[in-house]
């Protein structure tokens, strides 16, 4: 195996493991917080503004977490630096 | 398939290119600045307003009402900087409706430029609220070992604030995209539709998060003991 299939078959698998392990976290998270926002809803039904708008903000800074597993498959797949390198390298030839 | 719209280049002269980006930044940001302008050109005091005057203070009533909520004591002296940050980037999510636009806000050079904005307006905010000397000193907050993890934290939500934006706007790009080539038909709607409102979501989580640190910037520390706020919750709900 030549190093262009090395870089390349390690960057496919990479940008799986990644989105894939990095969303379990969050995964978790949100469905606690959604959990918890839900019991304190049904305790105090008078603050739901207060705790629906704190549930979207803080459901958003979670995924986040998510989204930057994300980008970088993204970058894994789309706009490798190395996988550049290589093909540059291997144009110069 | 394009990861951001810097790809794009719609005109190329030189060393001078024209990419989607720069050309959708400039078209919303005339759009948004002439529609303001021909808006309040007219505005009445009367019972009688237009529909646009009705809008227009809709939209400025509320962006003032949530930057109260987080706790700035002078909602009108930021609103200049926070509103425009909310209408811009809500305004690029929500055109998204429109085909062939791609939102701006998906390229990481966009939200870099936001998110140095805020890196910018913190300190000016704060360096003018309470003073350079005591805005430096807060750096030093609970002891002076603080201060390196305070300067990283510094750039390091700067780098965030970047990031989620563009990933957020990216990722629903990407997603109807490729579920365009799996399921052509009902799904890219929905997701969409679910892109619609992430955007919305992520503009309102741009500015809440600028006016949280500004928040934190422009607080003078008053001495401890202080009486407990009261509790949100025991608050008169507001319908």
């Amino acid at each position: 195996m030549d190093s262009t299939t090395t870089i390349a078959v390690v960057s496919i698998v990479l940008a799986g493991i990644t989105t894939a392990f990095g969303s379990i976290a969050p995964a978790m998270s949100e469905g606690k917080s959604v959990a918890t926002a839900l019991t304190s809803l049904a305790q105090q039904p008078d603050a739901s503004a207060t705790i629906t708008r704190t549930l979207f903000v803080g459901l958003a800074m979670i995924e986040s977490i998510a989204i930057y597993c994300f980008v970088i498959s993204m970058i894994l797949l789309f706009a490798n630096p190395f996988w550049n390198h290589v093909i540059a390298q291997t144009a110069g030839k | 398939m394009h990861l951001t719209p810097d790809e794009i280049i719609l005109w190329k002269c030189g060393v001078f290119k024209i990419n989607a980006t720069i050309a959708y930044t400039w078209t919303l940001m005339f759009v948004l600045a002439a529609g303001a302008k021909l808006i309040t050109c007219r505005l009445s005091h009367e019972m009688a307003r237009t529909r646009w005057q009705n809008f227009l203070e809709i939209v400025v009533t509320l962006i003032l009402k949530q930057i109260k909520d987080v706790g700035l004591r002078h909602p009108r002296f930021y609103l200049s900087f926070l509103g425009t940050l909310f209408l811009f980037v809500a305004t690029a999510s929500l055109c998204t409706v429109f085909p062939f636009y791609k939102p701006p806000t998906s390229s990481l050079s966009t939200t870099a430029a936001l998110a140095l904005c805020v890196f910018v307006a913190v300190p000016l905010f704060g360096i003018r609220r309470q003073g350079l000397l005591r805005y430096l000193a807060s750096y030093m907050e609970p002891t002076f070992i603080m201060l390196p993890f305070n300067l990283i934290s510094e750039v390091s939500r700067t780098l965030a604030l970047a990031i989620r934006l563009f990933g957020n706007m990216m990722s629903g790009e990407m997603i109807v995209g490729i579920l365009l080539t799996i399921t052509p038909f009902i799904f890219p709607v929905v997701m969409t539709v679910l892109g619609l409102l992430t955007g919305m979501v992520q503009a309102y989580i741009f500015t809440v998060l600028a006016a949280v640190y500004i928040a934190a910037a422009t607080q003078i520390h008053r001495p401890k003991h202080k009486p407990e706020p009261p509790n949100p919750i025991l608050k008169p709900a507001t319908p």
